[in-house]
């Protein structure tokens, strides 16, 4: 049994201790916005906050979690797809099939909490997500349209 | 221009009122049977709403590459609608076979999801209105000519009255259909031709999309499945005693004799449970099998006495003899992977009257035959549900085994719903690749240094041979000659060479070859254009001005050349380091070409700093979803080119997943410069025809930037420091 905060919510979770966090999240929480992509943390298609950090959810036993760290997923990074990168994704029309693009918003907006205003280098290095349709220009453009829509506002 | 199309009178015939309450109109298609009918067909493009919604029944599927809102742009336009009320939906394989295939076929795939419908659905938008107008005209007792349309309202200016589309819908569906329609001129179109945003955009952004793996249902299990890693493999015995008792296992089961599936609560219950099965493997011959042994297969096939025919001008070995100049090269292509981001799966419930598939596909037709065929039921018992995919690029249409597998499965379960989802270490190791190949080329060139003769011998996998043998001619593979052929609107080979012989020895090692995104133009774009600039080279001319002077009677290919050439700035000076490399090729219906500006540093690396690329792809239904398409072809190309290969040890593909099979990332994408230069009187395809010039203009800028000439893909493979 574990106990885990998930979008503000705390689950209580019958599963074995050895469970990746992204299977417990798809398979008992019921939340299906984070992928599964390749399970060895290599694609991040699985990405979720950890206390705001980034995580690859498929590499990581829920063992290794308290109810004291707040895991946040896609379904609830914003209401109603009002975070500044999601407004910027929806603007530049950013995905394609989209199955990728879970991940790619949740790496991205940890990007911009920890560097408003990133540089290419900034995204070069923080977006290592893979997107096999190719969005990878518009990602960079809508990163960088979220941090002057976020420095304006 | 104005497209008058006379439509035969019974294919048109008015639907009654659709179960939403509303209108439904439809139109037949030409190859559809229509023929001893005796009860109306309901043929549907269009349904519209009492709230005045359009829907827009697509046959082809969405996968990322724009095609549902295109096509919805398409009909829109043609119906005058409210863009802001147009929504789309799929009709099943099961309705289209019922009604006697009314959608055409479901394929997506070859580039053809708008230029292989547009006609149809286009005619079905142009008929709808019609009945629309005349529904209103009956009402109001005036003239259909006096009426007007415009975003889904109807106007008589003279007596100053409107209605709606929703309004008139229910009688406009007792309308007799319009015997001809005429479609728009493209000059006209105020929904297609504009960069519209998508129609699925906003649900990919909050997580709150279904993709085929995200669906669920009452009662539903999950299955996890191990199938032979070396092709031909047999189960001689399992040991699954550990594994049934691990929690949540329902069953566990040999499937086909080549696998064994783990049905449990969970999936990832299902996928550890299955780790604990020891399967025993009967010998195969196939084990023997490595890169190296088809390799030395491939080679064979280079110097073989018996090939198929491809392209045949003049008399390539007599005036090889009498060139002035000789030169001969050899290319590699290799095994690739598709990648999709979704692995494959399928949900399936079987009983012993009836079978449900939801999937994505890219074919439901075809998933529907297999879903038939597993299930040993008859088709009128059989359907296909589509759900989103993640990612096609043609392994979704090259086979349905993983809907095979599902129904198995859920045969042995009736009436339980069974998920089969593939590990990424399955998907990897069952693809159906992209197939491997070589080329022998010799070139001849005269004291002037042009090209007077090339002879290409492919050597190397057939697709249709593995796939649609059906589809072979007298055991020629014709589609092995992608962008090569003599003439035709499809892919036709862009210069002018007196003597040419383009042949290929078919080779085919055991590992199964798909259909896969750009298919077999890609390694023959590179064999190709890469040795056209060595020839132009050897000859000491430029390389844009050695292919310009060979396609005078290919102006299209040349005009695309052209362009890319003025917006690159070709010849002008470049920062110092940059060089240049240029490419075209015609596939898919569409002539591209691309110019890319690299530099390699002196430790060999390679950094492409700017990719130009111009496409005819005849007419642009949503520009900015056309750019969308080239940016991602390049990153699909790109990635070929520097990282992608699939290597065969002891039968098996080593690669089993992301972490040994690397896919191009953000840091390596770089600017692409999109450029339609649409000729506006044909329809190509914009899928896929730009990844072909992708690698070729890449390895030809690392020649002028290194002189070091790369045969071979991937070039992770190869030191790239200067010669």
């Amino acid at each position: 049994m574990a106990r885990l905060n998930i979008n503000g919510k705390v689950h209580d979770i019958d599963v074995e201790p050895d469970t990746p966090l992204l299977w417990a999240i798809r398979e008992q929480v019921g939340l299906t916005g984070t992928k599964y992509g390749c399970g060895v943390a290599a694609c991040g298609a699985c990405t979720v906050h950890v206390d705001g950090v980034p995580t690859r959810s498929c590499s990581m036993p829920i063992s290794a979690f308290t109810d004291q760290q707040k895991i946040v997923t896609i379904e609830g990074l914003s209401p109603n797809v009002s975070h500044p990168i999601q407004k910027a994704w929806l603007e530049l029309d950013v995905p394609q099939c989209g199955y990728c693009q879970s991940g790619q918003i949740m790496a991205a907006a940890a990007l911009i909490a920890s560097k408003p205003n990133p540089t290419d280098a900034d995204i070069n290095a923080e977006m290592t997500n893979i997107c096999r349709c190719g969005t990878y220009n518009r990602i960079r453009a809508a990163i960088k349209l979220a941090a002057s829509n976020t420095k304006r506002g | 221009m104005t497209i008058a199309q006379n439509l035969s009178r019974r294919g048109f015939l008015a639907g009654t009122a659709a179960a939403t309450g509303g209108l439904t109109l439809g139109f037949h298609i030409p190859f559809a049977a229509a023929q001893g009918a005796q009860t109306p067909e309901i043929n549907a493009w269009v349904v519209i709403q009492p709230d005045d919604k359009v829907v827009v029944r697509v046959a082809r599927v969405e996968m990322g590459q724009g095609t549902l809102t295109g096509l919805a742009q398409l009909v829109a336009e043609e119906l005058d609608a409210d863009w802001s009320k147009v929504t789309t939906e799929y009709p099943t394989p099961g309705q289209n076979v019922a009604r006697k295939r009314i959608w055409g076929d479901f394929q997506t795939a070859g580039s053809r999801g708008i230029r292989g419908s547009e006609d149809y659905v286009r005619k079905g938008g142009a008929a709808a209105r019609i009945m629309l107008m005349q529904a209103a005209a009956n009402e109001w007792k005036v003239p259909v000519t006096e009426l007007k349309t415009a975003k889904g309202v109807i106007t008589h200016d003279a007596s100053k009255r409107s209605t709606t589309y929703g309004k008139v819908a229910l009688a406009a569906a007792k309308i007799e259909p319009p015997k001809d329609v005429t479609l728009k001129n493209p000059k006209d179109w105020t929904i297609a031709g504009k960069s519209l945003p998508r129609l699925d955009t906003k649900e990919k952004l909050d997580g709150s999309q279904i993709y085929s793996i995200d669906f669920k249902m009452p009662n539903m299990l999950n299955a996890a499945i191990l199938e032979t890693p070396v092709p031909g493999g047999k189960i001689k015995s399992i040991d699954s005693a550990a594994a049934e008792k691990m929690r949540g296992v329902r069953k566990v089961m040999i499937v086909d004799g080549n696998a064994v599936a783990v049905v449990a609560d969970t999936w990832y219950r299902a996928k550890t449970a299955l780790e604990a099965v020891k399967i025993t493997w009967e010998d195969n011959p196939n084990t023997k099998v490595s890169s190296a042994t088809i390799d030395a297969m491939l080679k064979e096939g280079l110097e073989a006495k018996e090939a198929f025919v491809g392209n045949r001008q003049g008399n390539v070995d007599e005036a090889l003899g009498k060139a002035a100049k000789k030169i001969e090269a050899v290319y590699a292509y290799p095994y690739q992977h598709h990648v999709t981001m979704e692995p494959m799966n399928a949900t399936a419930v079987w009983t012993a009257d009836k079978c449900m598939v939801w999937t994505a596909t890219q074919n439901a037709e075809a998933a529907l035959a297999t879903t038939v065929s597993a299930s040993g039921l008859t088709i009128d018992k059989c359907d296909v549900i589509r759900l989103n995919l993640g990612g096609g690029f043609g392994r979704r249409s090259s086979s349905h085994d993983f809907v095979h597998q599902a129904v198995t499965i859920a045969k042995e379960m009736p009436g339980t719903p069974i998920k089969l989802i593939w590990s990424r270490e399955q998907d990897m190791l069952h693809g159906t690749y992209h197939p491997v190949t070589q080329c022998k080329l010799v070139g001849g060139l005269d004291e002037k240094g042009n090209l007077t003769a090339l002879r290409m011998r492919i050597s190397g996998q057939s697709i249709l041979a593995a796939l649609r043998p059906t589809a072979l001619v007298e055991g020629r593979d014709p589609a092995t000659f992608q962008g090569l052929n003599a003439q035709g609107p499809e892919a036709q080979i862009g210069y002018d060479i007196p003597n040419l012989l383009v042949d290929h020895a078919m080779r085919n090692p055991p590992f199964r070859p798909g259909f896969w995104r750009g298919v077999n133009n890609n390694q023959n774009a590179i064999y190709l254009e890469c040795f056209v600039d060595e020839l132009a080279h050897a000859a000491g001319q430029d390389p844009l001005a050695f292919r310009q002077k060979m396609m005078a009677k290919y102006p299209k290919h040349l005009a695309v050349l052209n362009a890319v050439a003025e917006k690159a700035g070709w010849g002008k000076p470049l920062p110092q380091g940059v060089y240049r490399g240029v490419a075209q090729h015609m596939g898919y219906g569409s002539y591209v070409a691309a110019v890319a500006e690299v530099s390699v540093s002196a430790k060999g690396e390679l950094k492409i700093h700017r990719i130009v690329a111009t496409t005819d792809c005849g007419h642009v239904v949503n520009p900015q979803q056309v750019a969308a398409q080239i940016e991602g072809s390049f990153a699909y190309g790109l990635t070929s080119l520097l990282f992608s290969e699939m290597t065969a040890k002891d039968g098996q593909m080593e690669q089993e997943n992301l972490d040994t099979y690397e896919i191009l990332k953000m840091e390596h994408m770089p600017p692409v410069e999109s450029y339609p230069v649409p000729s506006g009187d044909f329809w190509g395809g914009v899928g896929e025809p730009t990844i072909f010039v992708a690698a070729p203009a890449v390895l030809n800028a690392i020649f002028a930037a290194t002189g070091k000439r790369i045969r071979q893909v991937p070039i992770k493979n190869v030191d790239l420091r200067k010669a």
